[in-house]
């Protein structure tokens, strides 16, 4: 079946402005979605829920929080780290000291207290700009590893600063078998997306936009900055403080700060980036980018049958990984969600010149 | 003066038929500095409702800054401003927005990496009353607010003939359509005051004229009050009501625009003197 939308008459604003306006486009997702659900689940290996599909989903989901602050709102935040701890460690003090609290009742509320944190050291936005900003929200970053390894509180006096969970369950279901755990990581991550999504087309979305594009027209047009980009944080900061829970508790199991260290702040935003900014399909292909192709690369000597040993391979997946980095952000600095809406509009017409 | 007493006289009816209504903006003795920079001296003039009043003046003679001032970027250290009879103490754009003024800039200032619908949808957020709860559920309430206010920008596109271009990103639409982009995002909070600020400027005849045509349009359809900083003296001898002229930040002429055009001082300023 060709991508074509020629016949495909919208007779309906609701009909215009629906996610996919285009059909092709949505058998497509609707397939994506059966095989993400029903068919990976059936076939996957242990290995590749444990080491890949359930650490990109998660980070996906981070990114997606973080797309929203830094592409749509354009506030930059090296913070990200820093919030998705809060979300960790205020939904394992919920979990820890409310009895009976339900797993996503504490995904949640770790949420909030990442809202909380994220508001407050969004207050600075107000005031600066740009790499100024990013190294305000540094600050975050350094009070939450400062936190959670001194103020024992948090992390309910552990001897060992380590904390752990075990027994999840939601609804009675328990989320410890690989296929579980990725089954839930998958639908939190499809809600968050679905709702990131209609944000970002509403007005609060366009919002954000136009204090982006130009924050002084923005203004002039009756948006109250301070109104636009707290609730940037706000929401941002939700997202990735789920994101941070699910780490911690699905991936993980058992963590301490350094899961969430400065490290995890840049490889979050080199996704967003390189994924595409202001996009919620560019934090996926982020991901996918900074998580799946290392192990790829890795692979790739085996299937040849090259002898390499391991050390080599290491070193020249991150000399290859780096070079496809320069490459893709040279080819198309906006990402490869850009990308691919260009191949989308060349497809088109394809296989015709015009 | 002689053109203050014409300006304070009571209400006249337009060429077109127009009902010239009561003083809305009142302006006295505005003073603006910026550090040890008088951007503006001592202005007062005022502006009624429904009519089209222009401010001139060469470059540098404080235009902008007025603009900036009546819409509450700029604060002016001196001077009271009075909207339909109130005074303003302190205010900040978005509250000017919500009392119904909208503007256009000099430079276009449209939000580069929208399209051209959803900039001028950003033109009817002050309209939209959804909560971020209800929008990231995209149900219901906030379908059928967002469908009422896209008829509205429809409406507005159409005016503006602006339809075959509505998903262009506005990045890549050529110069005289992002004026009229502009001009439509600041019609879609359906004000009752508007503030052009060169709506023409760079532009071609026929563009100049299409601009001519969507102001009187606005002005004549919708009954919107606008100021309009323009330097085509012919532009603004033909369109305006009544025309301000400023220099240096000083006022120097105001009244309609036979009288301004023989105003010697603003003879002056726009074409020197002899010694």
């Amino acid at each position: 079946m060709l991508y074509r939308e020629n016949g495909q008459f919208k007779t309906s604003y609701t009909a215009d402005q629906q996610i996919f306006p285009i059909l092709q486009d949505r058998v497509a997702i609707g397939a994506l979605l059966a095989i993400a659900f029903v068919i990976v689940p059936v076939f996957g290996s242990e290995y590749i829920f444990r080491a890949i599909l359930i650490p990109f989903l998660i980070l996906a989901l981070a990114a997606l929080g973080l797309n929203i602050l830094v592409g749509y709102c354009g506030q930059i935040s090296l913070g990200t780290g820093a919030f998705m701890a809060v979300g960790a460690y205020g939904a394992y003090n919920f979990l820890v000291r409310i009895d009976g609290m339900p797993l996503i009742g504490a995904m949640l509320l770790g949420g909030l207290c990442a809202t909380v944190i994220g508001v407050l050291f969004g207050i600075p936005s107000l005031r600066i700009k740009g790499l100024y900003l990013a190294v305000a929200t540094l600050a975050a970053q350094f009070f939450t590893d400062w936190a959670f390894l001194r103020i024992g509180w948090f992390t309910n006096n552990s001897s060992s600063g380590s904390v752990s969970v075990a027994g999840l369950n939601v609804f009675g279901l328990p989320i410890e078998s690989p296929v579980a755990k990725y089954l839930f990581c998958l639908s939190v991550v499809c809600v968050f997306a679905l709702m990131a999504k209609n944000l970002t087309r509403s007005a609060i979305g366009r919002q954000w936009m136009a204090i982006r594009d130009m924050d002084v027209a923005a203004a002039v047009i009756g948006i109250r900055p301070m109104y636009a980009k707290l609730t940037a944080f706000a929401v941002s900061s939700f997202i990735v403080g789920v994101a941070g829970v699910l780490w911690a508790f699905v991936h993980l199991g058992a963590w301490e700060p350094a899961a969430f260290s400065i490290d995890r702040s840049f490889q979050l935003l080199f996704m967003v980036i390189i994924g595409g900014l202001g996009s919620i399909m560019g934090a996926f292909f982020g991901a996918a980018f900074l998580i799946v192709l290392p192990i790829l690369l890795d692979q790739v000597p085996h299937w040849f049958g090259i002898p390499l040993s391991t050390a080599t391979t290491s070193h020249l997946v991150h000399m290859i990984f780096g070079a496809l980095i320069v490459f893709f952000l040279i080819v198309e600095p906006h990402g490869l969600a850009k990308l691919w809406s260009i191949g989308k509009q060349k497809l088109r017409l394809w296989p015709f010149p015009h | 003066m002689k053109m203050n007493d014409m300006a304070a006289a009571g209400p006249a009816v337009a060429a077109g038929g127009r009902q010239i209504g009561e003083v809305v903006l009142d302006l006295q003795n505005i003073s603006l500095r910026f550090g040890g920079v008088k951007a503006l001296t001592d202005i007062s003039f005022d502006v009624r409702e429904h009519e089209i009043r222009s401010i001139i003046g060469p470059n540098g003679a404080g235009k902008s800054s007025m603009l900036n001032v009546i819409n509450g970027v700029y604060h002016p250290q001196e001077g009271r401003i009075l909207f339909r009879g109130e005074e303003r103490r302190r205010m900040e754009p978005h509250m000017a927005a919500t009392q119904g003024i909208a503007r256009t800039f000099q430079n276009i200032a449209l939000f580069k990496g929208m399209s051209v619908l959803d900039n001028i949808m950003t033109g009817r957020n002050l309209k939209m009353k959804c909560n971020l709860l209800q929008m990231a559920l995209y149900w219901g309430a906030v379908q059928k607010e967002e469908i009422a206010h896209r008829e509205k920008v429809e409406e507005i596109i159409d005016f503006l003939e602006i339809q075959s271009v509505r998903r262009t990103p506005v990045g890549q639409l050529p110069y005289g359509l992002q004026k009229r982009v502009e001009l439509g995002r600041a019609l879609a909070a359906e004000p009752t005051m508007l503030l052009l600020d060169e709506p023409m400027a760079g532009m071609n005849v026929e563009e100049k004229q299409d601009m001519c045509r969507f102001i009187l349009d606005v002005n004549d359809q919708f009954g919107t009050t606008i100021v309009l900083i323009e330097h085509d003296m012919g532009v603004v001898m033909d369109i305006s009501d009544r025309v301000v002229v400023l220099d240096y930040g000083k006022k120097i002429g105001d009244g309609a625009p036979d009288e301004v055009r023989n105003n010697e001082d603003v003879i002056r300023a726009y074409l020197g003197t002899s010694h």
